[in-house]
C-alpha cells in the first residue's frame, strides 16, 4: 500500500505535520510531540510538549530556553531508527551545527526527508551531510539564486588573520551568528594556528560553553566583560552581528569590523551593514550545493522550504524535477 | 588585475580617508608601468575605452547561464557588473598567482577589433579572474568603479606616497594622458617634471579662511578689497590656442558638461578664477538648485543647455597670455582682469564687481542689507595679496551672513561613517505643516526641510545616539525613525525652492545651532515660516 506523500505530510498553521505519526517537524508554535532537526530559533521553539531530536540539539535547547523548555525531552542517535504510530523515524547528518539532522520518515513504502538547514562544506564542529535516497526531499533554500557560491572557509579565515597581520593594534569584530558560525569560526581559526585567547561578547559564551562541554575543543575563550579594551587590542572579538557598529562596540576604539557570512557574498549587504572586513562563510548549501544535493537524492518531488524558492523551483523544473514551494509560516531571512 | 582588485576591494571598504591614501600609495608604489597609470586612469578621468560593455555582457550571459536566473540574480544583486562577477563559472584549475591579465593587456584588447573580437577577449580575461577579479575587471572597463574615491583623492594619494605636494600634480594633470608614463617617471626621480606645453592646465586654487571675530581687530579696512562671494560653484577657466577647460576648485575638468562656456572662451589666452552660475534673463541669478541640475554630468542636451543657462562671473585673472600674474599683488590682478575683460568681452561672463567700502562698519551695513540679495557671503582680500594655492593665513576671508535659525523637529538618524560608524549622527529634521487634503480639522504632520551632520560636540553626539536609540520607531538599514520629541535649532544660510524635496524647500548649509532638549516639539517652528524666507531670485549688486 502506497500513499502519495502529501496525503501524510504536509504544511500546517503549527508547521510541517505528519499526520499518521502525530508529529510536527520544527513547529513554531508549540505541540504536542515536535522532531527537531536542530538548535536555530526558527526551528528550535520552546514550550512542546514532547520533544525528539539529537543529543546535541536537546543541549542546545536546553541551555538556550532553559532545563523545562519542553515537556520531555527523547534523544535519538544518528543512524539510530524508531517506529512513531507505524511512520519509521530516523536520523542523518546535515552538516549544519552540532546536533543537526535530517529527519528521514519512512510510511507506506515512501520515504521523505526534512533536511531542515544543511551545507556541504566542511565543518570541524560537527558531522558531515549524508546523502539520503528518498521519494520526498524538503530543502532549504537560503542561498538559492546562482550568485551565491560560497569561498571556502579556511581561505576566508586566512584573509582575517591577514588583516590582523597587517592592522595589528586594531581590534578585529567578527559578526557572527551566536550557534554554529561562532563556534566554527573559533574552531577553524585554532586550525590555522591563532594560538591567542578569543574573547566572546556575553551572548555568545553560554552556547561556546556548551560546544567546549560536548568535546569540541576551541582553546582559550574568553567574556570579553571584564578584560581591558587595551588587552584585547589587536585580537580576535566575536559578536552577534547586531553588535557591530552598536554602542557595545564603542570600548574597542576603531575597531576592524568584519561578519562571517553567506550574505557577504554580496557586496551592497556588506556596504549596508558597514562591513570594512567581509568574510563569506556560510553555514547553509550555496546554489551549487543546493542542486547537487537535490539531484543526488534522487527525489521525484522537492519541497522549497524557507529563502528564495521561486528561482530554486523554476531551476529544478527545468532539470526535469517536481518542486514547489512550501508555504511554511514562521521561517524569517536566516540570521546567518 | 589582482592586486588592483585586492586595491579596489580594499577601497570599497575601508571608510577612512587616511586609509585609502595609504592603500593608492602602496599600490602605485608596488605596481609598474603602464598598470599603475591604468589604475590611475580608472580613478581620475577613466580610461579610454569605449565598448557597449552592457550589450558585450547580455551576449556573454546568455551563454552561461538561464535568462529567467539571471535576471533574478541582477534583480538581486541590483549591479551587472557585481551579477556577472558572481555568476561567470569558475574555471576547473586555480591559477597560480600573477596568471592574471594585465590592466594594460585589458586595455589593449578593448580598444581594438570589432565588438565581436572584443567580446571574444572579454570572456578570456573572465575565465581567467576569480569573483572579484572579475568585478574589478568589469569596473576598469565601464568607468566610475564607485569606491569612494575622488580623483582629487587619487591624486592627492598620488602625490603624498612620493612626498610631492598635489599642486604639483594639478598643475600639470590636464596636459598628461594616461597611462601617464611621463609623470611616473618624474615621481619615480628619473625624469623632470612634465612639461603641459600649450595645453591649458589647472592652477591650484587659492581660499579663503572664515572670519572669525578675533580676526577683526587685527584688520585695517584700507588693507582689503571686498567682493561678493555668489552662490554657485568656484571655477578656474584655462584657455590657450583654441582649447578651452573649465576645471572645479579641486581639479576635476567640467567643461564637458558646459560647451557653451568653452565657445564663450574659445578666442582667449588666459587662465580665470570666477564663478559658475545658471543665470537667466535680465542678469537674475538662478538659485543653486538649478546649477545643480548641471553638475556631474558628462554631456549636455540643448533643452538644458537652455533650461539652465550657464554663466560664469570673474574674480580673478591668474594668467594673460603667458604672462603669470599670480605674483602680483590683487589690485594689480583685478586692474589686469577688467582692462582685460573690457577688451576681450567673452560672452557668457561678466566681473563680480568690488564693493566700496571705508570702514568695516560700513561695510557691516552694505552686507546686512545684502541678504535679500540672495548673495552667498563677502570676500575680504587683501589687496596686496599674490595668488597662493590653497588656503593661505590672513590674505583672503570668507565673511558668511549670520545665519538664520528656525526650530526643527528631528524626525530620522543615520549611521555616520568612520569613526562615527556606531554613532546615529547623520539628522534629518522637519517642520510641521497642516496635513494636506485632509480637510478643516487635519492635524499636523511633520515634513523633512534638512539634514545636519554637524554642530555638537562629541558630548552632544553621545546623548543624541542614545536619545535616538531609545526613541526608535522603525529603522532600514542604516537608518531610523524617530518619534518627534527632539528639537534642534537649526541655522543654515538660505531657504531655496526644491523640487526634489517633500516639502518644497530646501536649506542651504544647515547645521544645529542647538540642542533644544527642553522645548516640546510641538512648539517647533512650520513650514510657513520657512516658506517665507525662501530667498528671492537675486539681482546683480551694483
Ligand atoms: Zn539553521
Ligand atoms: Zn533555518
Amino acid at each position: 500500500m502506497t500513499h502519495a506523500v502529501d496525503r501524510w505530510l504536509y504544511p500546517t498553521d503549527q508547521g510541517l505535520y505528519c499526520a499518521p505519526g502525530g508529529f510536527y517537524i520544527d513547529p513554531h508554535r508549540p505541540v504536542d510531540r515536535a522532531i527537531i532537526t536542530h538548535g536555530h530559533g526558527d526551528h528550535a521553539r520552546s514550550g512542546h510538549g514532547a520533544v525528539l531530536a539529537t543529543a546535541g540539539t536537546v543541549e542546545i535547547m536546553k541551555v538556550r530556553y532553559g532545563a523545562d523548555c519542553a515537556g520531555s525531552f527523547q534523544s535519538l542517535a544518528v543512524g539510530d531508527a524508531l517506529t512513531l504510530n507505524g511512520v519509521g523515524v530516523s536520523l542523518a547528518p546535515a552538516g549544519h551545527i552540532l546536533g543537526s539532522a535530517q529527519i528521514i520518515l519512512d510510511y507506506g513504502g515512501k520515504r521523505a526527508v526534512v533536511s531542515g538547514d544543511y551545507k556541504r562544506a566542511s565543518d570541524p564542529t560537527c558531522a558531515p551531510f549524508e546523502v539520503v535516497a528518498c521519494d520526498v526531499f524538503v530543502t532549504e533554500a537560503t542561498f538559492a539564486l546562482p550568485v551565491f557560491r560560497h569561498e571556502i572557509a579556511a581561505g576566508e579565515i586566512a584573509k582575517l588573520l591577514a588583516s590582523l597581520a597587517t592592522e595589528p593594534t586594531r581590534t578585529h569584530l567578527v559578526g557572527a551568528y551566536g550557534l554554529g558560525k561562532c563556534q566554527r569560526v573559533i574552531k577553524l581559526l585554532r586550525q590555522a594556528g591563532y594560538d591567542r585567547p578569543i574573547y566572546l561578547h556575553g551572548a555568545m559564551v553560554a552556547l561556546t560553553g556548551l560546544y567546549q562541554r560536548l568535546g569540541v575543543d576551541l582553546g582559550d575563550v574568553r567574556p570579553v566583560a571584564g578584560n581591558d579594551a587595551k588587552d584585547m587590542a589587536g585580537g580576535i572579538v566575536l559578536c552577534p552581528p547586531s553588535a557591530l557598529g552598536d554602542r557595545w562596540s564603542r570600548r574597542f576604539g576603531d575597531p576592524v569590523n568584519a561578519f562571517a557570512s553567506g550574505w557577504m557574498r554580496i557586496r551592497g549587504r556588506a556596504r549596508q551593514r558597514g562591513v570594512e572586513l567581509p568574510l563569506v562563510i556560510s553555514d547553509h548549501a550555496d546554489w551549487p550545493e543546493l542542486i547537487e544535493t537535490i539531484v543526488a537524492t534522487g527525489a521525484e518531488e522537492i519541497w522549497v522550504t524557507h529563502g528564495r524558492e521561486d528561482a530554486l523551483v523554476y531551476h529544478l523544473a527545468s532539470l526535469g524535477r517536481k518542486a514547489r514551494a512550501l508555504a511554511l509560516v514562521g521561517r524569517d531571512e536566516e540570521a546567518e | 588585475m589582482e592586486t588592483f582588485a585586492t586595491l579596489l576591494d580594499g577601497l570599497a571598504t575601508t571608510q577612512s580617508r587616511n586609509r585609502k591614501v595609504a592603500l593608492l600609495g602602496r599600490y602605485f608604489r608596488a605596481t609598474s608601468d603602464p598598470d599603475r597609470g591604468w589604475a590611475l586612469a580608472a580613478l581620475t578621468d577613466g580610461l579610454p575605452v569605449r565598448v557597449p560593455l552592457r550589450r558585450m555582457l547580455a551576449d556573454l550571459m546568455l551563454r552561461v547561464i538561464d535568462p529567467v536566473l539571471y535576471k533574478m540574480s541582477r534583480d538581486y544583486v541590483g549591479d551587472t557588473a557585481e551579477t556577472v562577477a558572481l555568476l561567470w563559472p569558475d574555471t576547473a584549475a586555480p591559477r597560480a598567482t600573477g596568471d592574471t591579465p594585465t590592466l594594460d593587456a585589458v586595455v589593449m584588447a578593448m580598444s581594438i577589433g570589432t565588438i565581436a573580437e572584443r567580446t571574444e577577449a572579454l570572456r578570456t580575461f573572465l575565465d581567467a579572474l576569480n569573483p572579484s577579479g572579475r568585478w574589478a575587471l568589469l569596473k576598469l572597463i565601464g568607468g566610475a568603479p564607485r569606491v569612494g574615491v575622488s580623483a582629487r583623492l587619487a591624486r592627492t594619494a598620488l602625490a603624498e606616497s612620493y612626498g610631492r605636494d598635489v599642486g604639483e600634480i594639478e598643475e600639470i594633470w590636464h596636459a598628461l594622458d594616461a597611462p601617464y608614463e611621463a609623470l611616473f617617471r618624474w615621481l619615480d626621480g628619473v625624469a623632470d617634471r612634465p612639461d603641459p606645453g600649450l595645453r591649458p592646465t589647472f592652477r591650484p586654487v587659492m581660499l579663503a579662511h572664515p572670519i572669525e571675530d578675533d580676526d577683526w581687530p587685527k584688520l585695517s579696512a584700507a588693507d582689503f578689497a571686498a567682493e561678493w562671494k555668489w552662490d554657485g560653484i568656484r571655477v578656474q577657466i584655462a584657455a590657450r590656442g583654441g582649447e578651452v577647460r573649465m576645471f572645479s576648485r579641486q581639479g576635476d575638468d567640467i567643461s564637458a558638461a558646459f560647451p557653451e562656456i568653452r565657445s564663450a572662451f574659445m578666442a582667449a589666452n588666459c587662465v580665470a578664477d570666477g564663478e559658475l552660475l545658471v543665470m537667466r534673463a535680465g542678469n537674475t541669478i538662478a538659485p543653486f538648485n538649478d546649477l545643480q541640475q548641471r553638475l556631474n554630468r558628462k554631456t549636455v542636451t540643448a533643452k538644458m543647455m537652455r533650461d539652465y543657462p550657464a554663466h560664469v562671473r570673474l574674480y580673478d585673472l591668474l594668467f594673460e597670455g603667458g604672462e603669470d600674474l599670480r605674483a602680483s599683488p590683487f589690485i594689480v590682478r583685478r586692474q589686469r582682469l577688467e582692462a582685460w575683460h573690457a577688451h576681450n568681452h567673452p560672452p557668457l561672463s561678466d566681473l563680480s564687481d568690488l564693493v566700496a567700502f571705508e570702514t568695516f562698519n560700513a561695510l557691516s551695513a552694505l552686507w546686512s542689507q545684502a541678504r535679500d540679495d540672495g548673495i552667498e557671503g563677502l570676500m575680504l582680500k587683501r589687496r596686496d595679496s599674490a595668488y597662493q594655492a590653497g588656503r593661505v593665513r590672513g590674505q583672503w576671508f570668507k565673511w558668511k551672513r549670520a545665519a538664520l535659525t528656525l526650530d526643527c523637529v528631528l524626525m530620522y538618524a543615520q549611521r555616520g561613517s568612520g569613526k562615527r560608524s556606531s554613532f546615529y549622527s547623520d539628522y534629518t529634521f522637519g517642520v510641521w505643516r497642516t496635513k494636506p487634503d485632509g480637510g478643516p480639522n487635519a492635524g499636523d504632520e511633520l515634513v523633512p526641510v534638512g539634514k545636519a551632520y554637524s554642530g555638537f560636540t562629541d558630548d552632544e553626539l553621545r546623548q543624541l545616539d542614545k536619545w535616538v536609540r531609545t526613541n526608535t520607531t522603525e529603522s532600514f538599514g542604516p537608518v531610523r525613525a524617530v518619534t518627534p520629541g527632539l528639537v534642534f535649532e537649526v541655522a543654515f544660510d538660505a531657504v531655496q525652492r526644491s523640487a526634489r524635496h517633500k516639502s518644497g524647500v530646501a536649506m542651504r548649509f544647515p547645521r544645529i545651532h542647538r540642542i533644544r532638549w527642553d522645548k516640546p516639539a510641538t512648539e517647533a517652528d512650520r513650514l510657513e515660516t520657512i516658506l517665507a524666507l525662501i530667498t528671492p531670485i537675486s539681482q546683480p549688486v551694483a
